[in-house]
This record gives C-alpha cells, sequence and structure tokens, in this order.
C-alpha cells in the first residue's frame, strides 16, 4: 500500500506532539507481512506463519504454547527466557523468530519431564535450587549449556589464567550471572550444579 | 476453631514427616517448566485477545487530551480503553455488593483499584489505556499511538523536603515509656546518628499478569496473587460486582515479598476488555512498568537516640521515622521492633507521614523491621564501638524476657536472641573480629565482620482447608493458601501426612482457587503456620469422620501406615474411605494469646565482607543467620527461605535504590538493567541454623514465620562489617562504592 | 515495536544495499541492543536487514601480523579464541567482563562497537533526550546522572559510552572495516571511529548510512601484560562505573578509560607521563563533572595506580 498524505502528515506530526507533550506518538505502520518459518524445537520442525516483530520467546510461548521458557523482564536483563540454539544459550527475549528459520531450538520441555527428569532437573529438586519456580527453567538451560562453555574452554571474568579453564563454584556464579533468581536459590543452584558436575566428571 | 490456649501435645509433634527435611512436591513440575503461572493458561482461553496497558508520562497532573484515532486504526486492534470510555468502577470505600461488613479498622472495599477513571493522574505510569489487540505485537505497537496529551502539576517528591510536614498516622501512635529526653540527656554514653533507606522495588521475576474470561456474569480470573481472597474482593469491589461472581485461581505464583498483595491494572483491565468483547483477554505489566506503576517499599529517613550507662544497659531509646505516601497509603512502620527488641525504661517511638506524589508506598518483605533494623541494628554498633563493648555482648545485656513497652504481664511466648547471638559467634568465629576497623586484609582487600539482631513480629490470620481421603487412599488438600516459593505445597503435604499417618507420596495439595475455603495467603510470614492450623483442624475433623466411620472411638486411635488403629484392630484408610470417599474441612480462628504473650522470631546475622580499598567495592565472602521461629515445618524450604531473605538483605545494604527525580516524580532506574538486585556473583555460600523451638502460643503447629526473618537486620550486619573493614560509618543506604570511597579511613593497597 | 518488513541478506553489498535503500532501514545482527530499544520505540526501523549469514564471523591472520576479526564474531568467540587470549588478552578481559554469557553468545562485535548509550533519560521516551528526540533537551543535566560521563560532554548530552570491548579495541588501535552500498571499502582507525556529541549527539558514529562493518583489524600483538579492570554496583551482569584497559610492556604504555566518555576515553600524550596521577591529571583534563558524578575521577586514579602497579609487579 503506498504511503498516504495522513501517514506523511503523522510523521512530520508526531515528532512535535512528543517532543511537545512528552507523549509516545509515533507512526503508525501498515500489517507487516506473515512470514512463514520453521523452528525445530526440541527435535521436532515446528511450522509457523508469523509477524516479524514475534520474538523467540513469545513464539515459542504463545505460537506453540511451550510455556515453560519465562519472561522475567523481555529486556535481556533476567535471563529467564534462556533457551539454546544450535546448543548455545541465549535470551530468547533478545532475539527474532524470523532470525531462527532452520535453528534447532532447545528449552525446558525437551530436558526431561516430570518421571524422567533430565540430571540438572533432578538436582534441582535434591538440592532445593528454586522457590517460586519462575527463573527456574531460564537457569536450568542456562546450567546445562554452561557446563558445556566450560568443558568447552570457554573463559570466565573469574578465570585466572585465560589459557587454563576449570570447573570452580566461583565459575558457576560468574557464569550463572545472566539468570536472577530474587529468591535467591543461589547456593542451592550452585550446589546442583556442582553435584551434577560431579557426577559427570 | 479457636486457637486461644496454648497447644497441648498433638499428632503434628509426632515429628515422622513434619520438621524433616522435604524435596518441594511442586518441583517436577517447576523443574520441567509445566506448572502454569497466570498468563499461561491457553487450554482455558482459547481465542484470548492480547491487552497491552498504556501508562502516564507525568508524575502528578491531568490529561488534557487524548487521541485514540490512529490506535483504534491500526492493524487487529480490537478495542481501546480510556477513562473517556471506561466503565464506571468502584474506588474504596465501597464493598462488593452483598458482603459482609469489613472488620473493625478496615475500610470497606479497601483492595478495590479502580483503573481509568478520569484524566487525574497521581503518579507516574498509573494507566491511561488498554489496547486490546489479536496479538501482543498489534496490541503493543498500537499502545504507542495512543496520543495523550497533560498538563503537568507540581508534585511532592521529595522526602528530606517533606518530612516537616508529616503527621502521626492513625496506625503508628507514638509510644512513650517513661521520660526518654531526660533519661538522654542524662546518659553517660549516647549516640544520635540518622540513617537513610531509599525507596526498594520487589522485583519478583514473575512480572504482574492476568487472564480474564467470563462465563455468562461470572468472571475467572488468572492471576497472579499472594493472597486470593483479597484479589477476589479487589476485583468484586472495584467492578461492582458480587465476589461469588470471581472465581480466581493463582495456583504458581512467580515470586511475591508483597508485590502482589494488592491488585493493579492487569486484573481490572484484563476483565473490562474481556467483558467488553465477549472473549478472554490477557494483560501482563511489562518490567519498566512495574517500578512506577505498582507499589513499591518506600523510603525512610530514621533518627535513633541511644543513651546507654558505662555498662552498656540502655537507659533511653529514641527513634523517629518519617515516611511519605499517596493519601491513604500506610506508613512504613520502621520504629515497631523497637518497641520489642531490647529492654529499656525510657523509650520514645514517632513516626511521622506525609504526602508524597511518588507511586503508592506498601508492603514489602517485612516491611517496617526490614527498614527499621537497618538503622537500629547500626545504630547499636555504633554505641558498641562507643562505649568499647562487643556489639554480640551489647545486645545480650539489653535482652528482655517481655515485652518492655507492657512490663512483666506480657512476656515473650519464646525469645531465644541471646541463644541465637551466642551460637551464631561461636559458629561463625566471631572472637577472630579485630574490633578496630581496618586492621584485617587479605591483598587489596579489607576485611571486616559484622553482626546484627532480627526480631520478626509473628502475625496469624484465620484460614480453612479442606481435606478429603479418596478410597485409593489418597489425601487431597484444598485451600485458597498460595505458594509463592514459600513451599506452602510441600509443608501441607506434610502436615497432612503426619496427622493421616500417611506417606507425603499418599497427599495431593491444591492450592490457590478461590472455589477452595478461604485461607490466610502468603503475608507477613503468616502463610505456613496459619494455614497449616486450619489444616490441622481440617485433618482434626478428618480423623473424626473416618473413626466414627470406622466405628472406632476417636479418643485413642492412632494414624500410621496408611490405617487406623485402636485396641489392636486397625484397618486400612482406602478401604473405610471406600469409593465415596470422606471429606471434611476445618478452619482455624485466633483468640487473643498475641495479646497475652509478645509473639516474635528472633535471628542473629553474622556477615564477612572484603572491601576492595582501592574501588571501594564490597564482596560479601560468607554469611550465618541464627534462628529461632518456632517449629521449622520443613528445613529444607525454611532454609531457602531464609537464604532468600539474606540475599535481599545484601541487595538492601549494598545496591538497591530506586533513584527518584524529584523534577519529574518517578523512579528513574525503572528496569532490571538499572535498579540491581543481586546475581549470582553477589551470593557467596551461606549458612542458617535453626535452633529447636516450638512456640504453643502460636498455633497447634507451634510454628512461626521465617520468610521475612531471614532479611531482618541483614543489611545492618553487612553494613557493620563494611564499616568494621574500612572505618567508614555510611548511614545512607545503600552502601555503593562511591559513598564508601568518600569516607574511607584506611589507605588504598595495591 | 513499530511494524517492520524483514530481509535476510545473503552477501555484505545487498546488506549494505538493502539498507541504502530503505529509509529508516537497519542492520540487524545479534540484536541484543536494537531489539531491546524496538520495544521501546526508541529505535523505529521500518525495514530489518538480516545480516547473520554473511559469512562475517571468522577470525583470521592478516598479512602485517595482525588479526582480522570479521563483524560478526560473537563476543564468547571473540573472547575465547586462543590468538585473542594469548596475544590480546586485554580484549579478552573486557568481553567477559561485560553482560552476561547469553548475551555474549549473541552479540557481534560490530554490534558491540554500536551499542548506544544507557541513560535512563534515553531509554525513557516521555522525557527530553538530545539523543533519541534532536533539540528536545538533556533530562540528565540536573537529573540523575551518576553514572553518565565527566569527559568529552557538551552541554546537550553527558551519555557514555557502554561497551567494555570498545575500550580494549581502543587501547589496542584496532581498526574498523567497513563496506559503504556502493561497494567501497575503508578503514576507520577506532580512535575516529566514535564521535563526541557536541551538538549533535544523535550522531555517534562516522559510518554513512547503509555503511556495513564487515570486521575489526587488530594490529600485530604488543606483548607485554594486559589488564583489564571494571568497577560496577554489583559483582556481575551490570554496566561499568569506570573500567581501565591497559597494556603494559617494556617501552609501551597503553591506557583508555571507559564509563567515562561518550566514547572510550584514551590520550596517547598522557601515556608519556610518569606515574599513575600525572598519567590521570593530563588524561582526565577538562572534565567537567556533577555532584552525582564526580567520584569518577579520583575513582579512575585509584584504579589506574592499582592496575599499573600490578602490570608492573
Amino acid at each position: 500500500m503506498p504511503v498516504t498524505r495522513r501517514d506523511a502528515m503523522m510523521i512530520g506530526g508526531a515528532a512535535v506532539a512528543a517532543a511537545a507533550t512528552g507523549g509516545n506518538a509515533a507512526v503508525p505502520h501498515q500489517p507487516p507481512a506473515p512470514v512463514a518459518i520453521t523452528l525445530r524445537v526440541n527435535g521436532k520442525a515446528r511450522r509457523l506463519s508469523i509477524d516479524p516483530r514475534v520474538t523467540l520467546l513469545d513464539a515459542l510461548r504463545e505460537h506453540l504454547h511451550l510455556t515453560g521458557t519465562k519472561k522475567g523482564c523481555d529486556h535481556g536483563q533476567c535471563g529467564a527466557c534462556t533457551v539454546t540454539v544450535e546448543g548455545r544459550r541465549i535470551n530468547s527475549c533478545l532475539s527474532l523468530a524470523v532470525m531462527h528459520h532452520g535453528d534447532a531450538i532447545g528449552t525446558i520441555e525437551g530436558l526431561g519431564r516430570p518421571g524422567a527428569l533430565h540430571p540438572m532437573q533432578a538436582a534441582f529438586v535434591a538440592h532445593d535450587g528454586f522457590q517460586c519456580g519462575y527463573c527456574t527453567p531460564g537457569q536450568i538451560c542456562s546450567a546445562v549449556a554452561m557446563l558445556a562453555e566450560i568443558r568447552a574452554g570457554i573463559p570466565s571474568h573469574v578465570t585466572d589464567d585465560l589459557m587454563q579453564v576449570a570447573f570452580s563454584d566461583a565459575e558457576v556464579r560468574e557464569r550463572m550471572s545472566g539468570n536472577i533468581c530474587r529468591c535467591a536459590a543461589y547456593p542451592n543452584i550452585v550446589a546442583a550444579i556442582r553435584d551434577v558436575q560431579e557426577a559427570g566428571a | 476453631m479457636k486457637f486461644e490456649s496454648p497447644a497441648g501435645r498433638n499428632p503434628i509433634d509426632q515429628g515422622r514427616v513434619v520438621g524433616v527435611a522435604q524435596p518441594r512436591i511442586d518441583g517436577p513440575l517447576k523443574v520441567s517448566g509445566l506448572a502454569p503461572y497466570s498468563h499461561e493458561y491457553h487450554a482455558e482461553a482459547p481465542g484470548v485477545a492480547y491487552g497491552v496497558m498504556l501508562g502516564a508520562g507525568i508524575g502528578k497532573g491531568r490529561i488534557t487530551a487524548i487521541d485514540t484515532s490512529a490506535a483504534e486504526a491500526a492493524p487487529g486492534v480490537l478495542l481501546v480503553l480510556t477513562y473517556k470510555n471506561a466503565p464506571r468502577q468502584f474506588d474504596i470505600g465501597h464493598a462488593p455488593p452483598g458482603s459482609p461488613a469489613p472488620k473493625k479498622g478496615e475500610k470497606p472495599g479497601r483492595h478495590n483499584a479502580p483503573q481509568l477513571q478520569g484524566p487525574a493522574i497521581k503518579h507516574f505510569d498509573q494507566s491511561v489505556a488498554l489496547v486490546v489487540a489479536e496479538s501482543f505485537e498489534q496490541a503493543r505497537a498500537a499502545a504507542q499511538l495512543v496520543h495523550v496529551s497533560y498538563a503537568a502539576a507540581p508534585g511532592k517528591f521529595d522526602l528530606a523536603a517533606e518530612k516537616q510536614h508529616g503527621t502521626v498516622p492513625e496506625d503508628a501512635p507514638d509510644s512513650v515509656v517513661g521520660d526518654f529526653d531526660a533519661a538522654f540527656a542524662a546518659a553517660p554514653t549516647t549516640v544520635d546518628v540518622t540513617y537513610t533507606t531509599p525507596d526498594q522495588a520487589h522485583s519478583m521475576m514473575e512480572p504482574q499478569a492476568s487472564m480474564a474470561r467470563w462465563d455468562g456474569d461470572t468472571l475467572t480470573l488468572w492471576t497472579s496473587h499472594q493472597i486470593v481472597h483479597w484479589a477476589v474482593d479487589g476485583v468484586a469491589g472495584t467492578l461492582g460486582i458480587p465476589t461469588d461472581k470471581v472465581r480466581v485461581i493463582s495456583a504458581y505464583v512467580g515470586g511475591g515479598f508483597g508485590s502482589k498483595l494488592m491488585i493493579y491494572g492487569d486484573p481490572i483491565l484484563a476483565a473490562l476488555a474481556a467483558r467488553q468483547l465477549g472473549r478472554p483477554v490477557k494483560v501482563a505489566l511489562t518490567r519498566p512498568q512495574i517500578y512506577n506503576h505498582t507499589s513499591h517499599r518506600p523510603a525512610t529517613i530514621q533518627r535513633l537516640r541511644l543513651g546507654a550507662d558505662s555498662n552498656g544497659k540502655l537507659l533511653a531509646i529514641g527513634h523517629d521515622v518519617w515516611c511519605g505516601n499517596q493519601p491513604g497509603g500506610e506508613p512504613e512502620k520502621a520504629a515497631d521492633q523497637t518497641k520489642l527488641l531490647y529492654a529499656g525504661a525510657n523509650r520514645l517511638l514517632r513516626t511521622r507521614q506525609t504526602l508524597l506524589d511518588l507511586p503508592l508506598g506498601a508492603s514489602m518483605r517485612a516491611p517496617g523491621e526490614a527498614v527499621g533494623l537497618l538503622a537500629l541494628e547500626c545504630a547499636m554498633d555504633e554505641l558498641a564501638e562507643k562505649l568499647g563493648i562487643d556489639p554480640i555482648e551489647l545486645r545480650i545485656r539489653n535482652d528482655t524476657r517481655y515485652d518492655p513497652e507492657k512490663g512483666p504481664e506480657r512476656p515473650f511466648s519464646t525469645r531465644q536472641l541471646v541463644e541465637c547471638l551466642r551460637t551464631g559467634a561461636e559458629r561463625f568465629g566471631w572472637s577472630r573480629r579485630d574490633p578496630v576497623p581496618g586492621k584485617v586484609r587479605d591483598g587489596r582487600w579489607l576485611i571486616g565482620y559484622g553482626v546484627a539482631a532480627a526480631i520478626r513480629n509473628n502475625l496469624t490470620v484465620a484460614s480453612g482447608a479442606r481435606v478429603r481421603l479418596g478410597g485409593d487412599g489418597v489425601l487431597t488438600i484444598q485451600t485458597q493458601m498460595t505458594d509463592i516459593g514459600t513451599g506452602s505445597y510441600t509443608i501441607l503435604a506434610q502436615i497432612g501426612a503426619e496427622m493421616l499417618g500417611l506417606p507425603i507420596d499418599k497427599v495431593r495439595v491444591e492450592l490457590g482457587d478461590s472455589s477452595f475455603p478461604q485461607a490466610a495467603g502468603s503475608g507477613g510470614s503468616w502463610g505456613a503456620n496459619s494455614s497449616g492450623a486450619g489444616l490441622f483442624y481440617a485433618c482434626r475433623n478428618l480423623r473424626d469422620a473416618i473413626a466414627a466411620k470406622a466405628g472406632y472411638n476417636s479418643t485413642d486411635v492412632q494414624f500410621a501406615d496408611g490405617r487406623i488403629s485402636a485396641n489392636g484392630h486397625s484397618r486400612s484408610l482406602a478401604e473405610i474411605a471406600g469409593h465415596d470417599g470422606i471429606a471434611a474441612e476445618g478452619k482455624v480462628e485466633f483468640g487473643d494469646l498475641t495479646k497475652q504473650y509478645a509473639q516474635a522470631a528472633f535471628g542473629a546475622h553474622f556477615a564477612e565482607v572484603a572491601v576492595d580499598s582501592i574501588t571501594c567495592e564490597v564482596r560479601v565472602r560468607r554469611m550465618l543467620s541464627v534462628c529461632a521461629a518456632g517449629r521449622i515445618i520443613n528445613p529444607q524450604t525454611a532454609r531457602s527461605q531464609c537464604l532468600g531473605g539474606m540475599a535481599m538483605g545484601i541487595g538492601a545494604a549494598l545496591m538497591e535504590d530506586q533513584i527518584v527525580d524529584t523534577r519529574f516524580g518517578y523512579f528513574v532506574n525503572h528496569d532490571l538493567a538499572e535498579y540491581h538486585v543481586p546475581v549470582h556473583a553477589d551470593i557467596p555460600d551461606m549458612e542458617v541454623i535453626f535452633l529447636d523451638e516450638l512456640d504453643d502460643k502460636s498455633s497447634p503447629i507451634k510454628a512461626k514465620g521465617v520468610g521475612e526473618l531471614g532479611i531482618c537486620g541483614v543489611g545492618a550486619a553487612v553494613a557493620n562489617a563494611v564499616h568494621n573493614a574500612t572505618g567508614a560509618r555510611i548511614r545512607d543506604y545503600p552502601l555503593t562504592l562511591d559513598r564508601i570511597m568518600a569516607k574511607i579511613t584506611v589507605p588504598a593497597v595495591a | 515495536m513499530k511494524a517492520f518488513t524483514y530481509q535476510r541478506a545473503t552477501s555484505p553489498a545487498e546488506a549494505a544495499a538493502a539498507v541504502a535503500g530503505h529509509h529508516g532501514a537497519r542492520f540487524i545482527a545479534g540484536g541484543t541492543n536494537l531489539l531491546d530499544l524496538m520495544k521501546l520505540q526508541i529505535e523505529t526501523p521500518g525495514h530489518l536487514v538480516d545480516i547473520n549469514h554473511l559469512g562475517l564471523d571468522r577470525i583470521e591472520p592478516t598479512a602485517g601480523g595482525g588479526l582480522r576479526i570479521g563483524a560478526l564474531v560473537r563476543n564468547t568467540d571473540l573472547a575465547a579464541d586462543h590468538r585473542v587470549r594469548r596475544d590480546y588478552a586485554v580484549l579478552s578481559r573486557a568481553l567477559l567482563a561485560g553482560a552476561s554469557a547469553q548475551l555474549r553468545n549473541k552479540a557481534t562485535t560490530a554490534g558491540n562497537l554500536l551499542q548506544r548509550t544507557r541513560c535512563h533519560y534515553f531509554y525513557d521516551t516521555t522525557k527530553p533526550c538530545n539523543k533519541r528526540v534532536p533539540g528536545s533537551g538533556c533530562a540528565a543535566l540536573g537529573g540523575s546522572n551518576r553514572n553518565l560521563a565527566v569527559l568529552g560532554t557538551s552541554d546537550q548530552c553527558i551519555a557514555t559510552h557502554p561497551s567494555d570491548m570498545a575500550v580494549a579495541m581502543r587501547a589496542l588501535d584496532a581498526i574498523v572495516e567497513t563496506t559503504a552500498p556502493d561497494g567501497t571499502a575503508r578503514a576507520i582507525p577506532i580512535v575516529d571511529f566514535h564521535v563526541l556529541p557536541g551538538a549533535t549527539p544523535q550522531v555517534e558514529t562516522v559510518l554513512q548510512p547503509g555503511e556495513l562493518i564487515t570486521g575489526v583489524a587488530l594490529p600485530p600483538p604488543l606483548g607485554g601484560t594486559h589488564v583489564y579492570r571494571k568497577v560496577r554496583d554489583r559483582a556481575s551482569y551490570a554496566f561499568a562505573v569506570v573500567s581501565v584497559a591497559a597494556v603494559v610492556a617494556p617501552g609501551t604504555l597503553r591506557v583508555a578509560f571507559g564509563g567515562l566518555a561518550p566514547k572510550p576515553w584514551r590520550v596517547e600524550a598522557a601515556e608519556t607521563r610518569a606515574g599513575a596521577d600525572a598519567i590521570a591529571d593530563a588524561a582526565f583534563a577538562g572534565a567537567r563533572t556533577t555532584r552525582q558524578n564526580a567520584f569518577k575521577l579520583p575513582l579512575s586514579k585509584r584504579l589506574l595506580a592499582s592496575v599499573l602497579a600490578d602490570a608492573r609487579g
């Protein structure tokens, strides 16, 4: 659809209004055409036709109804939305679903279920690594990927010698700092991760 | 059942399931992402539409014009609500139709929260519009197309500037014992210090979120709330409909800390839009909106005047508190703990509340004590230093066995403050502390130890539960009680299992649904003890019903191993329950034991900090809390509660600060990147010790709360440790590195 | 977030042309900053060109003995690269001090250079901000500015550049390589890449419309001791209050500061002075502080003294 005179006027008017009133005026836009994508979520191909504005987080929660991945801040400031993409942990709130066409996405639902929990999930239960549970799927997805990062030799801020990467509680605390837990189960989360590490070592 | 005399021995005392560490029964659901939070009930709301709230862009004033035409024309938009077209709602003062008269001292409709009722703006991010669209993305974009013009009005946003206008709050009258002025003037050693605490944000991980569905004239609301019947009252009262037309479900709550004791824009706006559109609507607050749209822990200014004799015996205790709030908002009762914590014949406690136009101040984890102890327990440290007495010894010398305001006729039901301090000193290695600041170094780090006492008043609230034993031998518990991470699911299962002699895996717990019996909910640390007591009576009634059905005399029956037995006879509970099962209800109400006895939980917190002598960054190296809080129903979940409180206390000491821009009247740092809460790297391994204690004046469970005790005093212990490390006495929280750098007395060491 | 159209580009030339050809178009790589700002409608592109598939994700040696870092190399991969860890440790350290692991896994080298400020008022569309709405005023002056800039500011803007990585790159004299829509390549020394606010705080770099960063070249290794020290208000996952990147080798001292200015702050002339205080005094000449952020200067001075003492052992 062509840009109408009304749109053009709104563009001019909006900036003035925003400056004058401190308001949130902005320009209306045509609806974007839905984009067809395929996400490989927990090993299953999921086809979607979605608005390009949909984040990976909202695609999982609102379109695929995989609500284990949580929205805590929607701005990459809490880590509740942590999932893996091609094995790497990211904040799914700061990524568009359309950018992940063809990607392998790992969510909490793919790790394990009651009765068949992933060792990290079981360790979180055993060590009481959560309270309200809202940051928990993100913590667990993050923890699993974090151990892989240590195994891959990726250093962190607290690694003394950048060439020598090894597991330690201090490493866990630094590397898990992108996952905020306001209930502050932190000491128990560290204990859970330590257990999984030791069992796997 | 009214609890009005101390509890005797009862089945809870068996300690077979209760008192034993038990992993959370809701754990497997939570760690697998299958526990549903309020925004996640897709199956219950097919065709749900998405609402996005727009908040006011000014701190105070009025809307002069509002243009919704662009938003209404935007793709996918179904409805735009503003004050011009929103249905009339009812403010505080209007109870839901047909509801009973409120309790003495409670305003009718006190939980009401009307939205979009006029052009007046009382605080930043007050709702000014709701945009509902087919998709979240459409609604969010269209909300930005609502064009609002404002006329800003001058407001009062600066507590320090306004405090002189403070008045005595109705529910915080002056507390005067003896002659404070004379005693303080005559005391050989005194401290007179003023501390400030900033506004703080709950910062629970799940934002407030609601989903509304109407079936005829009945509203079902999935919302994230700590106390279900308060949500029902608030929504029904606001909408002007009877409470039996509102069903609230809060089965899983992603953190509360007080943030979900009230209702805000999300449930009301979702309900209004869903009714108008004839389809379900869900509304979640965005993280940035939470800080100014909802409530917060209000800032305080506190003057502490302590006078002591040369032995450290307190002769005069003065605590003046200044706080501010919106009209109708409550005071931050930061002097409350000072009533009970220490002996002293002459006492003067005063609170002055002034009007502020900032967002509403309300309860956050241990309202009153959490900030009151930040000041009182540092002032005690200052007094100890001045007297040359060890800070633990000073506290021990001022212990009291009774309410120091009321005298020996009101003894404490239990009080193990001295035991907490002594046990903690021993376990923490307090004797290694050098009382002279700045003496202990570890490379460029300065090391300090700090201690503080903790007290949290014990509150109890009426609470009910329904129980049913099925033919499969499974006990099902239903109550409106919520689990906000506190462990309610698990501790109620433990109590049910104990009462009926069942293993815990034969107990199912269903919570947070207003169709269940009304319960205490999660607030004021009253949840576990009160809801546990309600369940206790429900189970007692069920035991009687089972015994009766089995033909046993209920006075001498035993429940164990899934069986009931008496006089050498025994039958399986499953068999007695049969196909129809057996059900019972019970409820606890509390008499005046809390008047006869001062009831509180006590603790002592110990912190070791390291302060970078160059940058003045603070790292807490270890912490220990020793708590005496009645029966500990589940040592594992109770410990977690304390750990959480300790971490939040560290946050309060070192980083948490909602910065007020007094020009615009709002909190400027309104997201999780700028309002700092502790992350993993801030929190060391921490230890919690629970002293053995049963409080038979508290409830038949003999428990008290721990969730708030865990934060009380923690920040002061950290601040005292910072002083011990650096010589810097910072009286304005939080202790940021620039504040420490300005006062550090120890030279930097590279 | 305003509606936009989305395009996945397959070559740098196609990407640059696509952005040049659409009014209000933007590149998107990691998206960790851009999407954050788009959700708040601080950034409102009408067209997004996804450059994640351009193959600019390699780290390769240059002919001159340095390293060329592809624009799309993720922060994690750059920090973990063995050559970077060994020869440019200050860069690894700076990267690892920034953000969180999740963000570093997504954020790119080019995107990190282009991060926008974290000033409260830039982030709040209800308040004046010359960077966001030119001419609207600066709410930070006279407002909450404890963490804002003390050097290189103007009456229009006192925002800081939030990057850690860029501070290390400034110490290393990195070169930003770009391609223009017409295919012209240019190499921009990092000292020239970011510009001070002056009267146009909305302009943050010398990039022209449609100009795409293709990589960053590091000169040959300097050797010596590499240090990056970041001071922040909590132990991790927080922006710098101040930071120092230093490379100390026989006959060489490089010092760049973060958290102090609208760009990584380095004054080469100061590096020849004797002693941390003299270096800091020269580097901080012309500072303009507020009541809230004045502490940043003495703090930086203390930090520098400590860093140099450590580095010189």
